[in-house]
């Protein structure tokens, strides 16, 4: 059929426009990454200085507070949109009246921007405007303050991403549920195993391809977090909602100082690449192992 | 039994939906409120509507400004990634060109990245090293524009891959051989054949421009800032007009939920890369 030459030239336009904005960015920031440069310091000429950045970030604390902070946020966050997410797929297995609408409302959140999001939770939470505290407050005596708290705010930017992300581990488990075959599971009942038994030797197994590719887009989207917190809380109070991203935005990138705020971002490329790469080996590795 | 079933259903669902629903409502309750009332005690049930912070925001020059930004810059971006992702597509399905499955996995690692790890890169490409004489990327909307094709442009290339590959290749065949060009081939067989997957990546990419921030609050200054850096910067500068912020907010919130009504059923596939279909 047709030549090469025009499939090329169709192409050509992605090609090109990623490569400017996403290939030249990424060896940009690694090569700036290995040299010093403050183009508004007293000496601003751009100046190889090895693997000094990274050197410099390991003592840096504040970025270790951001790094610790966030593989806590990450961990509570996805771990509960699993567990809610799962629960909730089930309750929508059977038939039952409205079950199309409940579904629609239950998928709204995730058009939303994050941003909004965050606006929202403002509203929701700070003291004297938002609902939540009147409440707690009321009904226990309890004193939410998101500025004040550490565990507050923290905590309230875990509650926003359950409410914001939920309903997609939700949906993507229901594809994954209705898909599953009948016999296994009758065979089991007719064999006398337990909901329990069920569930961790019969619906989990097979399950796993999609509750793991879940795990991976709900892993890499919490690292990257940034819009929603940044209104929620603006990282604080302190560095405890002071996330990755947050961390470059806020500290990182107002300081001028380019060659290490390059080195910062390189690291936190290279701890989400890894951190995939973990849960592939520790999760997904030994089961094509044994299959 | 099975009735009891279905009310208890009913009832587990119609909590989850207040829980999901209430966040918004109190969007809307702080949004019609004078400033005078939202330090009283938080009330839930609305006892007279205030629109007044919708007028401010459509008063106001600057926002009005922000939001014209925002509608050039993701409805241009989003014809930009379609069109793009519809050639590319196209070529990716029809031809056999050398390391085609490579170049397609490839485009999504530019989605997968974290866009803050981007910031600072593309603010001095957009500033020194992009430039044309005088003339830099730099708080410009066609700057933006193609700066969001690094997250939309894999986005549509991977939502219309299928569609272009369940397209039968013999009908282009049959075409090229009653002599007719490779132009007339896309625009007049495969364009309307693959109209209903274009209607999708056009809008969700839409909405994916549109609800960005963190790449507009770095990489604009006033010319082309959009809709989402004007919220955050309303609350930065003047923190307690809650009752704006929360129009600003509705006014953010309300073309995703029209485009939400009209493509739900294909957002959590998009959300996926396709991995699950919805």
């Amino acid at each position: 059929m047709q030549s090469n030459r025009l499939g090329w030239i169709l192409l050509a336009p992605t090609l090109v426009i990623l490569f400017f904005f996403g290939v030249v960015p990424f060896f940009y920031v690694l090569w700036l990454s290995f040299h010093q440069w403050n183009p508004f310091a007293l000496d601003p000429a751009v100046v190889y200085n090895g693997a000094d950045n990274f050197r410099a970030l390991v003592f840096d604390s504040g970025f270790l507070a951001s790094l610790g902070v966030t593989l806590a946020f990450v961990f509570f966050a996805v771990l509960s949109e699993l567990i809610v997410g799962y629960l909730l797929a089930q309750a929508f297995l059977k038939d039952f009246p409205g079950k199309a609408i409940f579904r629609t409302i239950h998928t709204l959140p995730l058009i939303m921007a994050p941003i909004i999001v965050g606006s929202i939770w403002k509203l929701m939470t700070t003291p004297s405007i938002g609902i939540i505290p009147s409440l707690l407050d009321s009904w226990f005596g309890f004193d939410l303050n998101i500025g004040t708290s550490a565990v507050a705010a923290f905590t309230v930017t875990v509650v926003m991403d359950i409410w914001h992300w939920t309903p997609l581990v939700t949906l993507t488990l229901i594809a994954a549920l209705v898909s599953l075959p009948a016999d296994p599971f009758e065979q089991a009942q007719i064999d006398g195993a337990n909901k329990r038994q069920i569930f961790w030797h019969i619906t989990l197994p097979m399950i796993a391809p999609a509750l793991l590719a879940t795990v991976f887009i709900r892993l890499m989207d919490a690292l990257r977090t940034v819009d929603e917190v940044l209104m929620l809380t603006g990282g604080g109070p302190g560095s405890a909602t002071r996330y990755l991203g947050v961390h470059i935005f806020k500290e990182v990138f107002p300081r001028t100082n380019y060659g290490y705020g390059s080195a910062v971002s390189i690291i936190v490329l290279y701890l989400t690449i890894v951190s995939c790469w973990l849960l592939y080996v520790a999760l997904i590795a030994p089961r094509n192992k044994k299959a | 039994m099975r009735r009891q079933r279905t009310w208890l259903y009913l009832l587990f669902w119609t909590v989850v939906s207040f829980f999901t629903l209430f966040p918004i409502y109190w969007l809307f309750v702080i949004s019609v409120k004078p400033a005078v009332e939202l330090f009283s005690t938080p009330e839930v049930i609305l006892s007279s509507v205030y629109w007044k912070n919708y007028v401010d925001v459509l008063n106001d020059e600057t926002l009005r400004g922000y939001m014209v930004n925002s509608l050039i810059i993701s409805t241009g971006n989003a014809f930009l990634v379609t069109v793009l992702g519809f050639l590319a597509c196209y070529a990716l399905s029809r031809f056999n060109l050398g390391g085609k499955e490579s170049i397609f996995f490839w485009t999504i690692t530019n989605r997968m990245a974290p866009p803050a790890v981007f910031l600072l890169p593309l603010f001095l490409l957009l500033t020194q090293v992009y430039r044309f004489g005088d003339f830099t990327l730099l708080d410009t909307k066609i700057g933006m524009i193609l700066v969001y094709c690094t997250f939309n442009l894999p986005f549509a290339i991977w939502t219309l891959r299928p569609t272009i590959d369940g397209i039968p290749k013999e009908l282009d065949e049959a075409a090229f051989v009653d002599g007719a060009s490779a132009w007339t081939v896309i625009t007049e067989i495969v364009l309307p054949l693959a109209r209903p997957g274009l209607a999708v990546t056009l809008i969700l990419t839409w909405v994916f421009a549109w609800n960005e921030y963190l790449l507009a609050a770095t990489l604009t200054n006033f010319n082309a800032r959009t809709l989402t850096t004007g919220l955050s910067e309303y609350v930065t500068t003047t923190g307690t007009e809650w009752g704006v912020m929360a129009a600003i907010s509705m006014f953010t919130l309300i073309p995703a939920l029209i485009v939400f009504s009209l493509v739900q059923r294909h957002i959590v596939a998009g959300l996926t890369f396709g991995a699950v279909k919805g």
